[in-house]
């Protein structure tokens, strides 16, 4: 029976894949999975767009973020058999500027008044502008408010110390066995955690003649926090195999106080269809320490790029316009904030959402960038691996950060 | 008495095989009819409140950009990549299969030159091969898909058809070639029909090897006109696996062709396998 | 046919040579390839983490085949004996060996999950454990959870293969045998072994081949993680090509590992001929 089903469908499909039009220009869009954006909103902004420009088509393609970057520079190679336009994260732009794999947008990109700096620093390398920004991310701190009452907290902690302390008191009182949860998976999100706690520490990654600092100051202090945090028992030692859903699942589900992660949890987790906490939660920008950052917030935006071997740069350009056009922005600031200034005194932007906007405010003007380096692949694939043999006990931080400086030394 | 203990012990035995083989599996069929909750509770309900087989029907219904499209798109790319280097395999296999059995001559080394090749990782030969597909613009196609992939079907179709003409004895063309038939006549009427089975075998195998290969899909293929099932599957389960639901559902019935195909001709499988590997 | 072995194959290899001994970018506006001599083979060789990943590959494939090998034997064995549903049984074996690879690993991984998996609740609720736990994030643990996911989809194809040796072998070498006094061990190793052993062999040999090359499974389960203990020599070539953008190193690394492969089948092979000679 099911294969009745199944050789039906293949006809179906044969079928169907012919109902585009022979004059249609067809884009090819690589999108990741569960963005800021759902795969949902992706769609049906796209639909809305190709209603508005009839001729154009837009067949999209969504990987888990784990595979884009690899999906983009195999596809370079493939011609008219690539794609036209990709997502690309703010820390490829060197990368892909150097190697020619994507177009400088600078002539075409609105003026810059308008949207936000930090926006801006997301595709841009060597004083061009190689991404126009889309996704405007940040990682925030969520609390669940519940569970900070019972354990006698009216307030979310203000700084790491405080962090620290609370979480403590919730351990003790038996209120989350491991009250932090983070994303610790070996993979970027990682790096994305660690280089919050660097801000936080008011470390840097190189110093100003461009040599590794990891070994030393807040770099190595934000890797001792992570390590003491599991050692202690108050982050999730789970978190080890953890990506961003993972931290969501668990977060949503009640197991945890504390979580750090990307906007888009904040409707996620408030929405009781996927959630236990629904309307428990806050949120507030991620605490730093007093010697460092007070806040600490990391750059994660993400922007869209025209890819070097698209033969349809004029609707690749129309269609990147249309979704990073603030019409479509605030429609869907619900999921992801816009990049634009203005929309943040929007009431139908801000309403239901102040919570997370007043949180954005302080977070999107601090957000620390991950290094711009065009061999930052490499350096964050070495850089992953040796946080977590700290993390997992193989090898004191001290001693990761050592043998990371010396990994790294010299890398472009 | 030793007898009952003998027999309780067999069947345990026989019921704790049964259990490892069946359990994942049955485990997998239960997440895809289950809902989130059912499976996020703690203690952990093992049966469903309700079965739910509403993912079925998403991934088996044909929608643009829904997950029915990805995975109906993925199954029609494997099949053409899968059944291309079968019957390409095929096509060229059972000649050079036929030679090495039946034409004179010392060609038993070339026979290991070919087998060899089965042995070298795709790592090996992935970017020589991408580089020329996409010199040519035959990147992301599942026909350049279906020709890459006899490297991998080409050497074990040789070995299985290999291994089964020599088990027919060389009277029969003889006897053909006294008649009068010439070489292509008594393959076309003689060889041809008495190797049937083993064709089967042979093309059967060949597509459950193309249906399992991963890395020249991950590689050579960037999107739905080309992209294959296991690289669909995972990218539906890598990394940020939300739907635990919808990927298990994915996972089963991407699995059912090959199952199928391979239930259905086990008993010729069982015979290829060991009569190459007797052979071999 | 040759042509189509050649240009699958045979090109593609000697392009890879090629390839190693130059310093080629992957793609983009200048990929121009410069000779570099053995300088690509020399950072493969100084990579402490690529020795590490060889070793560590030769880990996963030495304990999957010989738990393939041992639990394979045994099924055979089992279902060599009669009793009721055989025939269902047997069919069951090709199961495991149909599923795709990449499912196989996606339902292990599903199975694994720290939060919710199966695993986790079956240990706890008969009281193996006290608390979920990371089975895939710990160091050590995941290449021993990965390994039992191969072994699982694996160990029917020894099984398939033994037992179909096992069915040709005369009933009447048992019994004789059994009359000259030989109890079920002399029987197991004066019968039963030499008539399953080259099979065995053979099954053992492409078992070996196909662990070597591991990819897939790693790369749905844990993608090298935690802490790179289960990235094996496959990802370099991988890392090395599409992370970095370095071809030609990494026709450097790919060539490594045929060299490795080479020699473990030469092993094989002289493994094979001593046992054939006793």
């Amino acid at each position: 029976m099911k294969r009745i089903l199944g050789a039906l469908s293949i006809a179906a499909v044969m079928a169907a894949s012919t109902v585009v039009q022979a004059q249609d220009i067809v884009l090819q869009a690589l999108f990741m999975k569960q963005t800021a954006y759902s795969d949902k909103d992706v769609r049906d902004m796209t639909n809305d767009f190709e209603a508005a420009h009839p001729g154009i088509k837009v067949n999209l393609e969504f990987v888990p973020y784990e595979a884009l970057h690899n999906k983009i520079v195999a596809s370079i190679s493939a011609g008219s058999g690539g794609y036209d336009v990709a997502l690309v994260d703010t820390i490829w732009p060197a990368e892909f500027a150097t190697n020619q794999f994507v177009d400088d947008l600078t002539s075409l990109v609105p003026p810059r008044d308008p949207i936000f700096g930090g926006a801006w620093k997301t595709g841009e390398y060597d004083g061009k502008i190689w991404a126009m920004p889309w996704i405007l991310d940040t990682k925030y701190l969520f609390y669940n408010k519940d569970i900070l009452a019972k354990a006698g907290f009216d307030h979310p902690p203000a700084t790491l110390d405080e962090l620290t302390q609370q979480a403590k008191v919730i351990k003790d009182k038996g209120l989350a066995d491991y009250p932090i949860v983070w994303s610790w998976g070996q993979a970027e999100a990682l790096v994305c955690d660690y280089a919050l706690l660097v801000q936080a520490f008011g470390g840097q990654f190189y110093d100003e003649s461009g040599e590794p600092a990891f070994t030393k100051g807040g770099a190595l202090k934000a890797l001792q926090f992570m390590v003491g945090s599991i050692k202690d028992g108050i982050s999730n030692p789970r978190s080890t195999e953890f990506l961003e859903e993972e931290v969501r699942n668990t977060f949503s589900s009640g197991r945890a106080a504390f979580a750090l992660n990307w906007t888009y949890m904040w409707p996620l987790a408030n929405d009781p269809k996927q959630s236990e906490v629904a309307g428990k939660i806050g949120i507030v920008p991620a605490p730093g320490t007093p010697e460092g950052s007070p806040q600490a917030a990391i750059n994660g935006s993400m922007g869209l790029s025209i890819m070097r071997n698209s033969d349809k740069k004029d609707a690749a350009w129309q269609y990147i316009k249309y979704l990073t056009s603030q019409e479509t922005q605030d429609k869907y600031a619900s999921m992801s904030l816009p990049i634009w200034k203005s929309s943040y005194a929007d009431p139908k932007v801000v309403k239901g959402q102040e919570e997370l906007i007043k949180a954005a405010e302080t977070s999107v003007a601090i957000m620390y960038n991950r290094p711009t380096k065009v061999q930052y692949q490499e350096i964050s694939t070495l850089l992953q691996q040796q946080i977590q043999s700290a993390l997992l006990g193989l090898q004191s931080p001290e001693q990761a950060m050592k043998d990371l400086a010396s990994q790294t030394s010299g890398m472009k | 008495m030793r007898r009952i203990f003998w027999r309780i012990a067999l069947y345990t035995s026989v019921l704790l095989v049964t259990t490892i083989i069946l359990a994942p599996v049955c485990w997998m069929f239960i997440m895809s009819v289950s809902s989130m909750t059912d499976l996020t509770a703690r203690p952990m309900q093992w049966l469903p409140a309700t079965m739910d087989f509403s993912r079925y029907r998403m991934l088996l219904t044909f929608e643009p950009n829904s997950p029915g499209e990805i995975f109906l798109l993925a199954l029609r790319n494997t099949f053409l990549a899968a059944a291309g280097a079968s019957i390409l395999s095929l096509i060229v296999g059972f000649p050079a299969a036929y030679s090495f059995s039946r034409l004179p001559g010392r060609r038993a080394p070339l026979l290991y030159l070919v087998l060899s090749t089965y042995m070298l990782p795709s790592a090996a030969l992935i970017l020589p091969i991408y580089i020329a597909l996409s010199a040519f613009g035959l990147l992301n196609t599942p026909f350049s898909l279906a020709v890459v992939y006899c490297s991998i079907v080409l050497p074990f179709v040789v070995w299985l058809l290999t291994g089964n003409l020599n088990t027919l004895p060389r009277e029969i063309d003889q006897a053909a070639a006294m008649d009068g038939a010439n070489l292509w006549q008594t393959i076309r009427h003689v060889v041809l029909p008495l190797s049937g089975a083993a064709i089967g075998t042979a093309a059967l195998f060949g597509l459950l090897l193309a249906w399992d290969e991963f890395f020249f899909s991950l590689i050579l293929t960037n999107d739905l006109r080309a992209k294959t099932l296991s690289v669909a599957i995972a990218d539906f389960a890598a990394g940020r696996a939300t739907d635990y639901p919808l990927i298990a559902t994915a996972g089963l019935l991407s699995a059912l062709p090959p199952v199928f195909i391979a239930f259905f001709l086990q008993r010729s499988l069982v015979k290829g396998l060991a009569a190459g590997s007797v052979k071999g | 046919m040759f042509i189509i072995v050649l240009g699958v194959t045979g090109y593609p290899l000697l392009q890879t040579i090629w390839l190693s001994f130059h310093s080629r970018p992957l793609a983009g506006h200048d990929v121009q390839a410069d000779w570099v001599g053995l300088a690509n083979f020399k950072t493969v060789l100084e990579n402490a983490a690529f020795r590490a990943a060889v070793a560590r590959t030769l880990y996963f494939t030495i304990v999957s085949v010989l738990a393939e090998a041992m639990i394979g034997v045994m099924v055979a064995l089992l279902l060599d004996q009669e009793f009721r549903g055989r025939a269902f049984v047997r069919a069951l074996l090709v199961l495991p060996l149909a599923m795709p690879t990449v499912v196989s690993a996606m339902m292990w991984r599903l199975i694994y999950n720290p939060e919710y998996g199966a695993f986790n609740a079956l240990l706890l609720q008969i009281g193996l454990i006290d608390d979920y736990r990371s089975w895939l994030g710990a160091p050590g643990l995941a290449m021993n959870m990965v390994i039992i996911a191969e072994v699982w989809k694996n160990f029917s194809i020894v099984a398939i293969i033994v037992l179909a040796a096992l069915q040709t072998i005369p009933r009447e070498l048992y019994e004789a045998a059994t009359i000259d006094g030989a109890g079920p061990w002399a029987r197991f190793r004066n019968v039963t072994w030499p008539g399953i052993l080259a099979p065995l062999s053979v099954a053992l040999v492409l078992r070996t081949i196909e662990a070597f090359k591991v990819f897939d499974i790693f790369y749905v389960m844990t993608r090298g993680g935690p802490a790179n203990t289960t990235k094996t020599a496959t990802f370099f070539v991988y890392d090395e090509s599409f992370a970095f953008l370095r071809a030609g190193s990494a026709s450097s690394y790919a060539l490594v590992v045929v060299a490795i492969s080479m020699v473990l089948i030469a092993i094989y092979v002289r493994l094979l001929r001593r046992q054939d000679q006793p």
